[in-house]
């Protein structure tokens, strides 16, 4: 078995990324660099008004102020924030007046992808906003959306035609002046998505935005903010990736969501960003913030992630349980291989009365990578019976790599009821040979038990989304260890 | 079918089998009993390929083929299947899946096109009514929170699904109660042919009342000491395995 | 004044003054000017205020102040009158206030001496390993005052028969009672031993007791630890354990706070050799303004190591418990066993608490597994009870003890159990 073990790491280890191409596409930039200028030349790229300019200046000289966290169990070197192009837009020959027009190449890469841009070819129920690097470059179903009046649209375009609903949530849930990434994001952010499901509305499909980052030396820091109104419902997907390059790029992305009475957002990642070389070389730096408020009663938010990309990770997607029986969950599976580092988990803060929360993490360490759980439950001193219940699995393939659980527990109400459990195993030889027994290779039987490992958080995944996502976790582990 | 010449293995520094000669026809069903710690399971694992062991002597032919160069799932796919002493237990794989998984790679192995979900539920749901496992437990996760029985009757339901060439029973009957061995035996009986072959490894005489053997193996101290008919469990019965110790004992001295 | 500066006008008036440990001292001094009191924004500190602590008020013993002895027979644990005992006086080892029963088993000396005669080469690789383990400017702080300390030796292949009971008297008559005990504890090789450290506030006043207690458990040796806190709340505590472990040593601690003001134990095991084995157990049983904050560290360096650790809180009035985790299994240490849990119920409505599980895993075949539960006393069974004609005051009381009956069983010598379950059965006043 030791010997066959070598083998599998060895394959392991050079298991291609699939979505490493570049798009040869000309791109319209800003120069290098962070300023007051950069900001300025940003939002003027945008046409935006000047409330807008006023938001991202005020969080660039709070920004200006902060320092970079250290206390996430990471490690990466320094980030040069002036060596950064803060803004990149593919050109666009024509602006385009509808899917049609979208130029070519670009339609090849997101084809190549797997999303079409052409709403006949649509995966069923499905709509799609493309983003490639600071822009939005399509939205797909706007009009059949539009009938039951939900506005699914880029960010920029929300600024421009909705601005009473973006002034009043932009920065609602996280504020600029939040953490030093959602300082810097709220100060360059360049475009994302906006969903608003108007009061009573179940939308009638899948919300998706796929991010691209293409261009070199750029960072992608985008924006998404979703509006549930009393009694709606929304199921929102993103899927990201990223072209093979040696130097490590930052995505510093911020997302808002807000639920009001009896409403529920769903809302799934899939996160494929390059993650680097086998030697830790390149890939993407993924630092995001993302955070929900279940402001009104009977609300749901529930975030469930997929993470597979980016050479560092550090995200802990949050609900504020504001309304009372308000239920918060967070379903996820986090795998690291090589020399890929992740620190992720949730944060879910207890203030309305009989809510609940729940939290399922897997984490899959392979390689020389390290693999973190962090969450924080919260239980404040008016959340009376406050529900927890939490279970934080990881599963070791190898002895190179590390798998770390830091949860916090903080309860100041004794009617609440938290539990956490955590375990960490590693696949036993006893499974594999059992699957060898009955015909699977080794590679067969690593992939069905991680799977099993996962399933309940991939059960969380929309039917669409769940099949990709299986096949993602074989690909990221190929040939795993016994 | 199965040609063993001389087999030798050992765990780590120990020697456990040495030097086992056996020859099994299709159609033929070969009971191997023998104390505790004579080297029975050892014996089942080295032939299904367990890497704990360490080969250190002589040569297992396998329908033509020198089974010990296979990998183990390779033995598998050209039709050994070990029926294992103790099931392991895979959290969030359901037999169902489990089962279609090895079912395919075997198909595709032999060539043929994986069955789609309509086909596979068919054959499936005529392999439970042999081992009488209900559906319900095929949906849950391998093995897990099963009870020993369960375990059981649910590696007859994969030897059922797999339909291999050669089964080894490995104490299939340990911690089965009367009717649970009843239903167990029965399976067995259903899937005899003249084309497949058994090795049916055990401590007791019970199981072998409901499966019949052909030849009954004494198995001590890492060799078969004795061999004949069904006659020899009965006699094993009666007497216990202190006459067959006594008799090699005094030939060794 | 703050309390940094009469802290350094103490620390001025002792430095140079030891022959043996000067050096020691100075080292420490040195690294605690750097890091000073640790503040909130500290991972390790964060639950608890240990700054507000440290007062400027306060009386920092640096002579040898005499114990008297008579004080001590109002104070000896019930049914341990035959047991060994040493007697720490506002943070000083008093000699002639100690009684040591097996001298030729057991050694008893100030930790002065001990750094000069047959045992410094001991003390020189034993001293401070808490310190280089987990740098911490409170653990600094009472390095530069360890010379008032005692050493401790169970000679090779004893087996004491009756417990070592280490007893920490804190004079507050004359106002804020500040106090560093500091121990350095040998349990040689086979041998076996029960030690016991209890706290007493004598005089009524607010008092702070910053204690060191170091351990190197030799191989095949059984150390069972226990460390009872029950001094009243005007006390306030920051100590720390240090148990180095050696081949096969098993070591057993059991923790219990039932009383104080701003109570911090720290704990660490650390696993030096191969077939280790720790057992750490917890018992904080709050109430009023108490805060209680348990630190463990169970450190798995070696293959075949296994651990177990249960920590259990009950918190009523405002109090708060707070406990923290940490398993870590590095790189060499396979086939490690470590569990891990707590489990805390909140009585109180202004009560709280907060727990910090962790591990960190860098081996793969290991089993570890952690839980903890926050939470009421179960509803359905004081239903039950209460059906079946017991009071609720009476079930409650029922239930909680049960509750904490898990810990008080992991403590063997009868006396000290009787003594601990007399407590806590008062505390919660189950009528018979």
């Amino acid at each position: 078995m030791p010997e066959q073990q070598d083998d599998i790491l060895e394959q392991i280890t050079t298991s291609e990324y699939k979505y490493g191409f570049v798009t040869n596409i000309e791109a319209d930039e800003a120069p290098k660099g962070l300023s007051e200028d950069t900001i300025r030349f940003i939002s003027a790229k945008k046409n935006e008004p000047s409330w807008m300019l006023e938001y991202r200046l005020k969080a660039f000289q709070h920004w200006q102020k902060m320092e970079e966290p250290n206390w996430a169990n990471v490690n990466y070197p320094k980030i040069n924030f002036q060596d950064i192009i803060y803004y990149s837009a593919p050109k666009q020959k024509v602006a385009p007046k509808s899917l049609d027009e979208i130029d070519p190449e670009l339609r090849n890469t997101f084809e190549k992808l797997g999303i079409s841009l052409n709403e006949q070819k649509r995966l069923t129920g499905v709509a799609v906003d493309a983003v490639m690097d600071s822009i939005s470059v399509a939205t797909t179903f706007k009009e059949e959306l539009s009938k039951v009046g939900v506005i699914f649209c880029s960010m920029s375009e929300a600024i421009q035609e909705h601005p009473e609903l973006i002034k009043k949530y932009l920065g609602s849930v996280v504020p600029a002046t939040d953490n030093y990434f959602t300082a810097l994001n709220s100060a360059v952010f360049s475009d994302g998505s906006f969903c608003y499901i108007p009061k009573g509305v179940r939308c009638p499909m899948e919300l998706s935005t796929y991010f691209r980052i293409n261009a070199k030396n750029t960072g992608q820091f985008e924006r998404t903010l979703i509006v549930a109104e009393e009694e709606s419902y929304v199921s929102y997907l993103e899927g990201c990736t990223a072209p093979m390059r040696d130097e490590n790029q930052l995505h510093a992305a911020v997302v808002e969501l807000i639920a009001k009475e009896k409403a529920e957002i769903k809302y799934s990642t899939v996160q494929n960003w390059y993650p680097g070389d086998k030697e830790g070389k390149g890939g993407i730096y993924n630092f995001v913030t993302k955070r929900g408020i279940c402001a009104g009663d009977h609300s749901k938010i529930s975030w469930t992630q997929v993470e597979t990309g980016s050479s560092v990770t550090w995200k802990y997607p949050s609900v504020i349980l504001k309304g009372d029986y308000s239920i918060g969950e967070f379903y996820s599976v986090a795998v690291t291989n090589n020399l890929q580092q992740a620190d992720t988990g949730t944060k879910m803060i207890h203030l309305g009365k009989n809510t609940r929360s729940r939290i399922v993490s897997k984490g899959i360490s392979a390689g020389k990578s390290n693999n973190s759980y962090r969450g924080l439950v919260n239980v404040a001193k008016n959340a009376s019976n406050a529900r927890n219940f939490s279970q934080c699995d990881s599963l070791l393939l190898g002895d190179k790599c590390g798998a770390h659980t830091f949860p916090y527990i903080e309860v100041k109400n004794n009617t609440a009821i938290v539990e956490h459990e955590a375990t960490t195993s590693k696949i036993g030889e006893d499974q594999i040979f059992y699957c060898n027994q009955r015909g699977m290779d080794t590679e067969t039987a690593v992939a069905l038990i991680i799977n099993g490992f996962a399933k309940e958080v991939m059960n969380q995944l929309p039917m669409e989304f769940a099949v990709e996502a299986q096949k993602l976790l074989a690909i990221s582990l190929e040939g795993s260890v016994g | 079918m199965l040609k063993i010449e001389n087999l030798q293995a050992r765990i780590e520094e120990k020697e456990i089998l040495k030097g086992i000669n056996l020859d099994i026809k299709p159609g033929e069903v070969h009971a191997i009993m023998g104390p505790n710690g004579s080297g029975k399971s050892t014996l089942a694992s080295v032939l299904a390929g367990r890497e704990d062991y360490e080969v250190t002597g002589g040569s297992v032919d396998f329908l033509g083929k020198d089974l010990l160069e296979l990998s183990p799932e390779d033995r598998a796919k050209e039709g050994l299947f070990l029926a294992f002493q103790y099931p392991v237990e895979i959290p969030g794989v359901s037999t169902t899946n489990f089962m279609k998984t090895a079912l395919n790679e075997k198909r595709k192995y032999q060539g043929l096109d994986p069955l789609d979900a309509a086909q596979f539920l068919k054959l499936m749901k005529e392999k439970m009514k042999l081992v009488q496992i209900d559906q319900a437990l095929l949906s849950r996760s391998l093995n897990e929170g099963f009870s020993g029985g369960e375990k059981k009757r649910n590696e007859i339901f994969q030897m059922a699904m797999l339909e291999p060439k050669l089964a080894i029973l490995d104490e299939t009957d340990s911690g089965l109660d009367i009717d649970a061995l009843r239903i167990v035996a029965n399976g067995v009986n259903q899937l005899r042919s003249k084309d497949n072959a058994f090795l049916v490894v055990t401590h007791y005489q019970r199981l072998l009342e409901y499966i019949v053997p052909d030849y009954v193996h004494v198995l001590y101290k890492g060799r078969i000491v004795k061999s004949g008919t069904k006659e020899l469990a009965l006699e094993l019965e009666e007497r216990g395995y202190d006459f067959i110790k006594e008799e090699v004992d005094q030939a060794i001295a | 004044m703050d309390a940094t500066s009469n802290i350094k006008s103490a620390y001025a008036q002792l430095e140079g003054k030891s022959k043996n440990l000067s050096a020691f001292q100075e080292e420490n001094w040195k690294t605690f000017s750097g890091i000073g009191i640790p503040a909130l924004k500290h991972e390790e500190w964060k639950y608890i205020p240990i700054k507000n602590v440290f007062k400027a008020s306060m009386n920092i013993a640096v002579e040898h102040d005499a114990f008297d002895q008579s004080a001590l027979s109002n104070y000896i644990l019930p049914g341990t009158e035959d047991a060994n005992h040493i007697v720490f006086y506002n943070g000083r080892f008093q000699e002639h206030a100690s009684k040591i029963n097996e001298k030729d088993k057991l050694v008893v000396k100030s930790l002065e001496i001990a750094a000069g005669d047959e045992d410094a080469a001991f003390v020189e690789t034993n001293l401070g390993n808490s310190q280089g383990y987990h740098p911490d400017g409170v653990n600094a702080l009472n390095g530069a005052f360890a010379a008032g300390g005692a050493f401790i030796k169970i000679k090779k292949g004893a087996v004491i028969s009756q417990p070592l009971i280490i007893y920490h008297f804190a004079d507050s008559s004359n106002g804020f009672r500040f106090s560093q005990p500091r121990i350095l504890v040998s349990v040689e090789d086979n041998a076996q031993v029960t030690i016991v450290e209890t706290y007493v506030n004598h005089g009524g006043g607010e008092s702070l007791t910053n204690e060191v207690i170091e351990i190197c458990t030799g191989r095949d040796s059984i150390t069972r630890y226990i460390k009872l806190q029950n001094e009243g709340n005007l006390s306030n505590h920051t100590g720390t354990t240090h148990v180095r472990q050696l081949e096969r040593s098993n070591t057993h601690a059991v923790t219990i706070t039932l009383d104080g003001a701003v109570v911090r134990n720290n704990l660490n095991m650390v696993m030096e050799d191969e077939h280790a084995e720790s057992h750490m157990y917890g018992l904080y049983l709050l109430k009023g303004n108490t805060l209680a904050d348990n630190h463990t560290i169970v450190d798995n360096r070696m293959p075949h190591c296994e651990s177990n650790e249960l920590y259990k809180g009950i918190m009523d009035d405002q109090s708060t418990g707070v406990f923290n985790g940490k398993i870590f299994v590095r790189k060499d240490a396979q086939k490690t066993n470590a569990y891990q849990s707590n489990k805390n119920i909140l009585l109180g409505d202004q009560a709280s608490a907060n727990t910090k599980p962790q591990l960190e895993i860098f081996a793969d075949d290991v089993k570890c597994s952690h839980g903890c539960t926050i939470g009421k006393l179960d509803e359905d069974a004081l239903f039950y009870l209460r059906a079946r004609g017991i009071s609720e005051k009476n079930a409650k009381a029922l239930l909680l003890h049960a509750f904490a009956s898990d810990i008080l069983g992991q403590i063997e010598n009868e006396a000290i159990k009787n003594y601990i379950e007399t407590l806590i059965s008062d505390r919660l006043s189950l009528e018979a």
